[in-house]
């Protein structure tokens, strides 16, 4: 008996700790994030924040993306969400993220008045976060996510390498044929011509994606999604030739298919690669690695000419709204003011990364602006509705490398595409 | 009186019995009933596929056991390459030579550094364009050698198997140098004394009692190597094609790349039986070799 108050007292300073916020108080907005390059920004985003409203902004940097992925799976298991976070992975991912009863539908807050923010960001950004009637994701239609910034990837050339093959400048190839001519001067002249991290799938899986829309069109290719044309047809292996032919042509750096984006920087940034194939965010690397780097900014060169060259872009990164989250409201209220316009010019000329926002634009330095004016321009794989396997884009890209290391033709690998389509078609059925 | 004993003793072991299930049996179970559904690993629903997983692997995954053929390949070359070197230096550390204390430490820098750090650094070296191989190659008269030794499909894996040697052996290295020291001095002098030459000793003494050590070198290095991706997928991604591919790598394909959590539990234990046969076969022939 003599215990009981020892008891009693470390009972109630236990629990103590365990009891709600003081009444009255503001609430605190928990933010997770794996953007390194923006953290210190996004920290002093929180600060202002915090000065202007009175509600605390943490934001909790859980990188590499890998280990932040798993750690947002983790958490969505065991119903431990931030207020805010973003998904990494593909767009079915995301939905099975919604259909979980993890995302608030953030539809009503865009349409409020006269759809003011939802006019105010990029339609491409916003399509990414977006599903839509008719969608094969089983999602109900709506936005579910706030874009912070934006990208699209394309290719950039050396000015200086340029002048040192005798060529314009100014005048970056238009054409698949002028861009192989280029190619065998890189090869003559012993430069490295395409350098890209293509040792990691999804980089080759965009430009792959480029062509094929640019020789048969954004309905084949959805055509070829939905099963109704087969990787066999002669478009895809044209698609397919298009490695083979740049890889002979010499216009593909040595290595090229184990490279890891960082070596590719690397190797553009210290003038040793003639072509770099990167996303926006590289203005912000190249300007780390070589301030006087003298390179411009040109969409891949034209292998098609019924169809428009169509490259990656829309939503960077983006943030969701937890629905279980407490601070729901005051979590939404910060997002609408994390994609104002003021907050926007300040992300993008401290992070050099596109904004989200369209009236930041007229801020941008000339460079990041030559990415951004492309935006129109752009798909990605989270805005088609639809989506292709896994296995059969690992096929591609897996299948692109072996062409390119000359182990197989552009045929044997379209079959071999065509066959794992139709064995997990099968799976899935 | 003895119930009471009894279950006192069992009440000493419980907290190690209950760690053991909480982390071992439970999630080994999980897993394996993980293993026998449909699951993107974030829904809260799962669709139960009966062992349509395994059937898969077994029939269907050519890439799967690809990549448990490259691990097999680099297995092999850690049981003969590495272990040999391994072996050979403890050797040479167990005698009286200068410097000998020098030796074990640097020895033992490989094994303790990043595999990332390790993987970039022999990227580095190994690249094919800009890469200090090359540049040897070339100042000592061999251009012909010079290659793309990681994206080229003929050297990449070997490349690798090589790296994950050099980064491995001060493992084995320091297991053998304490085998070799708990080989009494006496056994040498006395097959001295009968006229043993230094091959004899080494034949006679050295072997057979280095025999349990060696069992046990060898079932770390293939449980180690087998597990391996750290290292590889910072030197290739696991490129260039499938051809540096392993299995570690694929589970994590499947979990991460396809979303599809229940194969790559399946693919999990797919592995972790293999293994487990493996270590058990070692350790039969070891008893085998210890009886002869």
């Amino acid at each position: 008996m003599r215990k009981f108050p020892v008891f009693y007292i470390l009972f109630l300073l236990i629990f103590a700790g365990c009891s709600g916020a003081n009444k009255g108080s503001k609430p605190s907005v928990t933010v997770w994030h794996w953007m390194t390059d923006r953290d210190p920004a996004f920290q002093e985003l929180a600060k202002k924040y915090e000065t202007d409203t009175g509600i605390k902004i943490n934001f909790e940097l859980y990188a590499p993306s890998d280990a932040y992925s798993q750690k947002v799976r983790a958490a969505a298991q065991g119903q431990n969400l931030p207020d805010i976070y973003g998904i990494l992975g593909e767009k079915r991912d995301f939905s099975s993220f919604v259909k979980a009863g993890h995302v608030l539908e953030l539809t009503p807050y865009m349409e409020e008045s006269g759809a003011a923010w939802k006019n105010a960001l990029f339609a491409k950004a916003l399509a990414i976060n977006e599903f839509r009637e008719g969608d094969s994701y089983g999602v109900k239609p709506g936005i579910y996510g706030v874009p912070i910034d934006t990208m699209t990837i394309q290719m950039l050339y050396n000015k200086d390498l340029f002048r040192q093959l005798g060529l314009d400048p100014d005048s970056p190839p238009k054409t698949f044929q002028e861009f192989l001519d280029i190619g065998k001067k890189i090869k003559q002249a012993n430069l490295q011509g395409l350098v890209s991290g293509w040792d990691e799938t999804w980089i080759i899986d965009s430009l792959a994606s480029n062509y094929a829309f640019n020789i048969m069109g954004e309905g084949k290719v959805m055509a070829t999604i939905r099963g109704e044309v087969p990787y066999t047809d002669p478009d895809w292996i044209r698609v397919l030739a298009i490695f083979k032919e740049m890889q002979d042509s010499g216009v593909l750096a040595n290595g090229l298919v184990t490279m890891i984006n960082k070596t590719a920087e690397q190797l553009f940034a210290n003038g040793r690669a003639v072509f770099a194939f990167n996303g926006s965010w590289c203005v912000n690397v190249y300007k780390g690695m070589n301030p006087d780097l003298n390179y411009g900014v040109m969409l891949p060169p034209s292998a098609g000419d019924k169809y428009p060259m169509i490259i990656w872009g829309g939503a960077g990164s983006s943030f969701m709204v937890n629905l279980r989250s407490k601070n729901m409201e005051e979590a939404v209220k910060f997002l609408r003011w994390l994609t104002d316009k003021d907050q926007q010019i300040y992300l993008a000329q401290s992070t050099n990364n596109l904004p989200a926002n369209k009236e930041s634009l007229s801020k941008l330095s000339p460079l990041l602006s030559q990415f951004a004016y492309v935006m129109e321009h752009t798909t990605h794989p989270s805005a088609w509705g639809i989506s292709e396997f896994p296995q059969v884009i690992e096929a591609i890209d897996k299948g692109i490398q072996s062409i390119i290391i000359g182990e197989k033709s552009p045929e044997q690998v379209a079959q071999e595409v065509q066959r794992m389509k139709e064995r997990e078609s099968a799976r899935k059925r | 009186m003895r119930f009471k004993a009894t279950l006192e003793n069992y009440v000493f072991v419980l907290p190690a019995v209950l760690i053991f299930l909480i982390f071992y049996v439970i999630p080994f179970i999980w897993v394996f009933q993980l293993g026998l559904f449909d699951w993107d690993g974030i829904l809260p629903t799962k669709t139960f596929v009966g062992l349509d997983n395994f059937k898969e692997i077994f029939f269907q995954d050519k890439i799967w056991w690809q990549s448990m053929l490259n691990a097999g390949w680099i297995t092999f070359i850690a049981l003969t390459l590495q272990n040999a070197v391994a072996f050979l230096l403890a050797m040479a550390c167990n005698r009286e030579i200068k410097l000998k204390h020098f030796y074990r430490l640097i020895f033992f820098i490989p094994p303790v550094l990043s595999e990332v750090v390790v993987g970039l650094v022999w990227q580095w070296i190994l690249d094919g364009n800009y890469g200090l191989l090359n540049g040897w190659l070339v100042q000592l008269g061999l251009p012909n050698l010079v290659r793309n030794w990681l994206s080229d499909p003929n050297t990449a894996l070997t490349t690798v198997a090589i790296v994950h040697s050099w980064k491995g052996f001060g493992w084995g290295f320091l297991i053998f140098l304490a085998g070799l020291q708990t080989i009494p001095r006496e056994f040498y002098e006395a097959a001295r004394v009968d006229g043993a030459n230094a091959w004899d000793s080494f034949r006679k003494i050295t072997i057979p009692l280095m025999v349990p050590v060696a069992v046990l070198v060898a079932i770390l290095t293939v449980l180690g190597t087998m597990q391996a991706f750290v290292l590889i997928t910072a030197m290739t991604g696991g490129g260039p094609a499938y051809h540096t591919q392993v299995p570690v790598l694929r589970i994590l394909a499947s979990m991460r790349g396809s979303s599809r959590f229940g194969y790559a539990c399946a693919q999990g234990i797919n592995f972790g039986l293999i293994l487990m046969a493996i270590s058990f076969i070692q350790y039969r022939f070891s008893r085998k070799a210890r009886n002869t």
